[in-house]
């Protein structure tokens, strides 16, 4: 039995607001294990993204607990890294130094941040585009920059937020190929929240398909494909059939939100 | 045979990019053509010298004044006043501003006040600006700094208030203590915008400089322009306009280019 990394039960979160309440999380019950790669999937707006603010410490529960090796989450730390969909790379700084100042955040000092950074850059293969500032980066390339950044301090886990979903699908494609060879030589635990079953299927340990408000964990399926993955899997039967394992429980739950709608209408 | 795309038609495409060198000759151009309008106007006698003087006239009564040294003293003066009233009401709408922009409490206090405050013209502060600071220098200062200070709180407020809020969580994700992360993310990334609203509200401040100047000055480009309404010197009129026309096209020009060079990141491609 893997121990725990992450151990998420009963979270529940409620927004209120003029307009009304909205529960985004309700129940929730999700367990991480160490070195796990885990996907969750769901429709926008089903509150994956909340779910990962709270992991993050960016946001707060309003019911149940989680925890990372057994410690409360109760704000952010430099032991959970967080790669944001929208790059967040410093404009005014050059790649290189975009990692470097995560570095120093995480108290390394400057002869210590440079090398670590650099070896990270050509971890993700930008060797070379050191001294480029954002604006000149492609947005695989800058996203390429944020997943150095975040792996650099050596975090415990690793949070992604949607990470590829600005991406065009050829660029897609490779940032996930990167991403599984870069997990699948350095292990490391990790959650992953995206809409793309496809992706999900290909880069994960385990899928966790999420329910319409309020958000809750409906299936978890285990993606027993061998590793290392590579994409002609993706023709597989065995990848279809996963593939199709997780859009029936995501199409189920959209046929309930869209029947409850019409219910209410 | 198909119509050609309207969007493919020059002048038609919106946003369409152009070279600086037409960019250049076609800003020339309309300084030219006013400049030739004006000339044709004056010296077929179609309006009255004393409503529109010959741009030679201009140019003469300019020389005059530049070799007595009035015009010098005159453009000194008011340089010396624009810039330390505006350099006064930027180093307190930074702080105020920034402060705004990052905290709503503060932003409670002080941005409905400030907008109201905003709203009460200048002009009807400077019979009590006289009241209360005198005819001298500290009138004028004290008449920028209201015309200017106000609008640039808001506009710092606002340029704070755009910084990505996944930059602000980044920083939270790195542990940065909050004021560090006000310094080291928040501030850099408004710097630029930050920068646009100084050169739009300097703008103002010439404004602001002159009419203070026209009510209740002895020196100053704006004094200057009173005395020539009371002897009919429509040049010297035109020539100062002129004058304060370039002055304020040059510090834009200026700070656009600083722009461009301080910021070059942004555009690094």
């Amino acid at each position: 039995m893997p121990v725990d990394k992450l151990l998420i039960s009963g979270l529940g979160k409620t927004f209120r607001s003029e307009r009304g309440v909205t529960v985004a999380l309700e129940g929730v019950d999700l367990a991480i294990g160490e070195n796990e790669f885990v996907a969750l999937v769901g429709t926008s707006g089903c509150g994956k993204s909340t779910l990962l603010s709270i992991a993050a410490g960016l946001d707060s529960q309003d019911e149940g607990s989680i925890a990372i090796d057994g410690e409360p989450i109760v704000a952010p730390g430099l032991d959970r890294g967080v790669v944001f969909q929208s790059y967040t790379l410093l404009p005014w700084l050059t790649t290189l130094e975009n990692v470097e100042f995560a570095l120093k955040a995480a108290g390394k000092t400057a002869r210590e941040a440079r090398e670590i950074a650099q070896a990270h850059l050509e971890l993700v293969g930008l060797q070379g585009f050191e001294k480029a500032f954002p604006s000149e980066l492609s947005g695989g390339m800058k996203q390429r920059v944020a997943i150095a950044r975040a792996l650099s301090y050596r975090p415990k886990m690793l949070l992604m937020d949607e990470p590829f979903g600005a991406l065009d699908a050829l660029t897609r494609h490779h940032m996930q190929e990167l991403l599984t060879g870069i997990w699948e030589k350095h292990r490391l635990t990790v959650l992953f929240i995206t809409h793309d079953v496809e992706e999900a299927v290909y880069l994960s340990d385990r899928v966790a398909v999420m329910t319409n408000r309020p958000g809750r964990i409906k299936t978890v399926v285990d993606i027993d494909l061998p590793r290392p993955r590579h994409y002609e899997m993706a023709a597989s039967p065995e990848f279809q059939r996963l593939h199709r394992a997780v859009l029936d429980a995501i199409r189920s739950e959209s046929l309930v939100a869209a029947a409850l709608q019409a219910a209410l209408a | 045979m198909p119509r050609p795309d309207r969007a493919r038609r020059p002048g038609f495409a919106l946003g369409q990019r152009i070279s600086t060198a037409e960019f250049l000759a076609i800003a020339a151009l309309v300084f030219i053509v006013v400049g030739a309008s004006w000339y044709v106007v004056t010296v077929t006698g179609l309006v009255g010298r004393l409503f529109l003087p010959s741009p030679a006239q201009v140019v003469s009564r300019l020389a005059e004044l530049a070799a007595s040294g009035d015009l010098v003293t005159d453009v000194s003066i008011s340089i010396y006043r624009i810039s330390l009233g505006f350099l006064i009401s930027t180093v307190v709408a930074l702080p105020v501003g920034i402060l705004i922009g990052s905290y709503r409490r503060w932003e409670a206090a002080i941005e409905p006040f400030v907008d109201f405050i905003r709203y009460m013209p200048v002009v009807a502060f400077v019979p009590l600006s006289i009241l209360w600071a005198g005819t001298g220098d500290l009138q004028k200062l004290l008449i920028i700094f209201i015309g200017t200070f106000f609008q640039q709180v808001l506009l710092l407020m606002d340029n704070v208030k755009s910084v990505p809020r996944d930059f602000i969580n980044l920083g939270r994700t790195l542990q940065m203590p909050e004021w560090r992360i006000l310094q080291r993310i928040v501030l850099p990334s408004a710097l630029p915008a930050i920068w646009d609203s100084m050169r739009i509200s300097l703008g103002w401040a010439w404004t602001w400089l002159v009419v203070a100047e026209l009510v209740a000055a002895t020196s100053g480009l704006g004094y200057r322009i009173t005395t020539a309404q009371r002897y009919f010197q429509t040049d010297l009129i035109f020539g100062y306009l002129l004058i304060l026309g370039i002055l304020g096209l040059a510090t834009d020009q200026v700070m656009k280019y600083a722009s461009r060079r301080l910021f070059r990141y942004l555009h690094a491609r």
